[in-house]
Parts: structure tokens; sequence; C-alpha cells
């Protein structure tokens, strides 16, 4: 199912940094960087506050991942990101903007008891609590290409289960037409939703959505998982969607809520910046963000800065032979 | 040498793969940021030294100065380098096609004139020219903080705050913007009069 094209850049798995060596390295590093460029300000006591942004509260706690039972994918050819990169560098505003804060800040975030509510236009709507996320439906692995609307991607041995089962048992009525999906909302656990500098200004809770028919195609998974393991907090855990033909601001984190909807729901980015960001979000190099290039992205494997990895985006992400029907004589530049 | 040490740091740590998820990002930022920390800090020397009689703290400004192109070149190179890896129509595309870069590299190459024209004998050989030419530091301050501004995707704090610390460095110079603004105005109006004359 997957086709990966293996860049001269990308790395061997032998070449993968053991974790706990990488993110006490990433500290050091990161300190010394500031204390360097801070102590060039510190001569002004007006820019104390500036200083103030790059102070870090240090986490003794450490997020304890299980390990899962779980179909296993084919083997896997390609080059895939290193686990610590793909729990190093996230996009979760919930726990911070900066691309290291979700995994220093998101340690102590609590997933059980949790609840994920399955409501709307469905005859049999249904919560699925903690363990249920794990024992209600077949929970397999899935390797899939990551494409951030940033233009970087990874690749992922996700784990979870089709998201076309979880509607199925939903058994939604004929005036569902669309998904609306919600994230934990409590700015106590998430610092990001509490403060606007750390969240990014966005509003929460994080919304997302898909029409029914993406949400029924075979390539969309709830995901609970990865490398193995169950999801890391900075990863969405602990239940995420994932969406690999569109940008990942798609496939929302840490969900609470499924509404099955008549009307196209709202969703955050969109809601923000909509000349940006638009409802249907699909990996596409012919519609570049307004900001920046949408037709090649940078591979995040390992190997450092000289490690060359921009290969060309995908129509779809490369998936355009499962997805792309759903998008016949669409628009897919005013629809994007 | 409190300039130098962070930048060798952080290449190295760049190189072995030790800057957290995408060096490559991090580098980008690093230096970015870096080179708008030392700009400031070369506007705030002219102002500490005349309220508080440390002339000779005027001496340490061209180095900081230059040490601030030194961290805008290695930002520009490597968003060359690294993040279009030296795809050169993607790079030439994205420096007119995107705002945010297009305003960055006219700042970039205004810095370029200030530090090629820092040495003391070229500045005796200038003569009035160099403070003129010197002067746009003002712009190219404005400038960096705009590409800040329009860089980030949704959290405008850091932006904001140095915009701010802009304003507060340009209100002590309030007196000599005045008189930079009316220069150029007359100059704009002599230009309007002498088209407005013609044939």
């Amino acid at each position: 199912m997957l086709i990966k094209k293996v860049a001269p850049g990308d790395c061997k798995e032998s070449e993968v940094t053991d974790e706990r060596v990488y993110l006490s390295r990433r500290t050091i590093v990161k300190k010394m960087g500031f204390i360097g460029a801070g102590s060039l300000l510190a001569s002004s006591t007006a820019t104390a506050g500036l200083l103030d942004l790059f102070s870090e509260p240090s986490s003794p706690i450490v997020f304890k991942q299980r390990a899962l039972q779980f179909g296993a994918a084919d083997k896997f050819a390609g080059t895939l990101t290193p686990e610590a990169k793909v729990t190093g560098h996230n996009n979760f505003y919930e726990f911070g903007v900066e691309k290291q804060q979700p995994a220093e800040l998101a340690q102590g975030f609590k997933v059980d008891p949790w609840q994920l509510k399955i409501s709307g236009e469905v005859e049999n709507p249904l919560t699925l609590g903690y363990d249920e996320l794990y024992s209600s439906f077949a929970l397999e692995e899935r390797i899939y290409r990551l494409r951030c609307v940033e233009a970087w991607s990874m690749v992922v041995p996700w784990i979870g289960f089709s998201l076309a089962d979880l509607i199925k048992r939903a058994r939604p009525t004929s005036r569902a037409k669309y998904l609306a999906f919600e994230t934990l909302y409590d700015p106590v656990q998430m610092p990001g939703q509490k403060s606007r500098r750390l969240g990014g200004g966005i509003d929460y809770p994080y919304i997302e959505g898909l029409h029914i028919d993406e949400a029924m195609n075979p390539l969309a998974i709830v995901s609970v998982g990865l490398y193995g393991k169950t999801l890391p907090p900075q990863n969405g855990a602990p239940v995420r969607l994932v969406v690999p033909w569109k940008y990942g601001f798609k496939s929302i984190k840490s969900i609470v809520g499924i509404k099955f909807v008549e009307k196209q729901p709202a969703t955050t980015w969109n809601l923000l910046a909509a000349r940006e960001y638009g409802f249907y979000a699909n990996v596409n190099p012919a519609v570049d963000h307004p900001r920046w290039s949408q037709a090649s992205e940078r591979r995040i494997t390992s190997g450092g800065i000289f490690a060359q990895n921009r290969i060309p985006t995908l129509p779809f992400n490369g998936y355009g032979e499962q997805v792309a029907g759903l998008y016949s004589g669409m628009n897919l530049k005013k629809y994007y | 040498m409190a300039a130098l040490y962070p930048l060798i740091n952080l290449y190295y740590a760049a190189i072995q793969d030790r800057l957290g998820g995408d060096p490559v990002e991090a580098v980008i930022h690093f230096t970015g940021i870096g080179a708008l920390n030392l700009l400031l800090i070369s506007l705030l020397i002219t102002p500490i030294g005349q309220r508080t009689r440390m002339s000779f703290l005027i001496q340490f400004r061209r180095m900081i100065g230059l040490y601030a192109f030194a961290y805008a070149l290695c930002h520009m190179l490597n968003f060359l380098f690294f993040e279009v890896q030296f795809n050169l129509q993607l790079f030439v595309d994205e420096v007119f096609e995107r705002p945010y870069i297009t305003i960055g590299m006219t700042a970039f190459l205004l810095l370029i004139s200030l530090a090629v024209t820092s040495a003391k004998t070229i500045r005796q050989k200038m003569k009035g020219h160099w403070q003129t030419l010197h002067n746009f530091i003002y712009l190219i301050v404005l400038l960096v903080v705009i590409h800040f501004y329009w860089s980030v995707k949704s959290d405008i704090s850091g932006p904001l705050t140095y915009a701010a610390l802009f304003v507060i460095l340009m209100a002590f110079r309030y007196k000599k913007l005045r008189r930079l603004g009316e220069k150029l105005f007359s100059r704009l109006q002599d230009l309007v009069l002498t088209f407005g004359n013609g044939p």
C-alpha cells in the first residue's frame, strides 16, 4: 500500500539515536544556546520579560506508555522517522507552540479515565471509556506518511482501528453528512489552553471535521498507539485521528467527542485563517499555502542538517489511488 | 565572543543531529532571532552611551552590528542550504512570491551594504554619506520585525514583544528620526515640484 521513495539522505534504522540520550542532549544544547543568546540581552532590565519566555519548567514525571497487542503491518522496506523524532517534534498547541514543548509539558497528562463520546445523528450513540478504546475494535498497525502543512513530513507506524468500523457501530442516520471532532478542553492539564502565549492564541477546544464519505474511507483510522505502544501525550493520547492524505492539522488529537452532523462543521485553523487553511486540507502540491510552497517537503529522518531530504510532495500525499475518487469533479484549488 | 559561542555550539549540535526533531527549523529560527537580538542590542548602545556618558560602549557597536550581520548571513544561507537545499529556482520563487521572505531579503541586502562599509578607512572616505547609509539600520530593523511577524503561524506575542522593544529604541531617537523624516519629506517635495515644473 505504501509507496515510499528512498532519498539518498534517508537514514538506516541503525542510526536511530537512543531516546534518552537524544532528549538529554537536546536539553543541554538548548540551555547553552539560550544562555548564550540570553546573556547578551541580560544587560537591559527592559528585556527581563523577554528572557522569561525562554525559561522552561523541568518535568521530572515521565508519561508511561504500555505495549499494545495488534496486527503488525507487512514488512516495511522504507525508512521510518525515528521514534524519538516522532515523539519529540510535535505540533500540539495545547502544550505549547514550540515543537519540543509538547514532549516537555505533556508528561503529566492523565489519560485514564477517558471518555470518547459518539453522538449526534446516529441510531446508536455510545461512549468509549479508556479500556474500551483498546478493546472494542481490532487494532492494527498502519505505516503512513504524515505531511504537515508547514512542509515537513514523517513516516509513522501508527496503531489503531478503522474509523469506518466505529461509524458502522454508531449507525449514522440519513441526516449524518459530516463528523465533527473535538479535543479535550482542560486548561488545568493543558497549559496552552490557559495561556494565549503558550497556546498560540487560537480558540479552544480544538475542533476538526470530515465529510462522512472521507471518514468511511479505509485509510482513515482512529489511532491509539505508535511504535508498538500506546500514544504518548504529545502525539495525542489516548486517542486521535489519522487521515494520511490530508495535512496533519486535520488529524485531531486527544479526542473526547465525535458528533455526526448535517452541516459542514467549523474547524479550528479555518476559523483562524480561512485563506490559509481550508476545510478539506488535502495534501496538494499544486495549491501553495499563501506564505510558502507546498510543492515539496522536507522528510524528517535523522542525520542532522546535512542530511539532504527535500522530496517532491505528491497529490493526496501519495494516496490518490485510494482517495482521489472522493473528490472527482471538485475544484481542488477552490476547495483547498 | 559571547555571540560567537552559541553559533558554533548550534552548528555542532545541528550536525550531530542533537537539535530536536527538525534541526533545520531549529537552526533557522535560532539564527534569525539571534540576528534580531543583536540588532536591537546595537541600537541600545547609542542611547545608553549618551545617557550614562559611557562613551567607550560605542566602540562595541560596530562589532555587534557585524555579528548581527553574521547571524543574518547564517540565517539566509541556512534557508538556501538546508531548507530549500540548493534548489535555486525554488529559492528565487520563494524570495519573490512570499512577502515575508521578500521583506527579509530586502533587509538582508541593506544590511550587507552596511556591513561592507563598516571598515574605518571606508567610513572616512565616505564622509557624510556614511551616516546617511547607516541610518538605514532603522529601516532594516523595522523590516526584520515585520518579517518575523509575518512568518509566524498564530502566536504573535513574540513578534509583538520585539515590535515594542523597537518602538522604545526608536523613542530614544525621536528628535533624530523627526529630523530625518523632515529631510526625507522635503526631498520628496523637491522631487514632486521638479516633476511638476517639467515640460
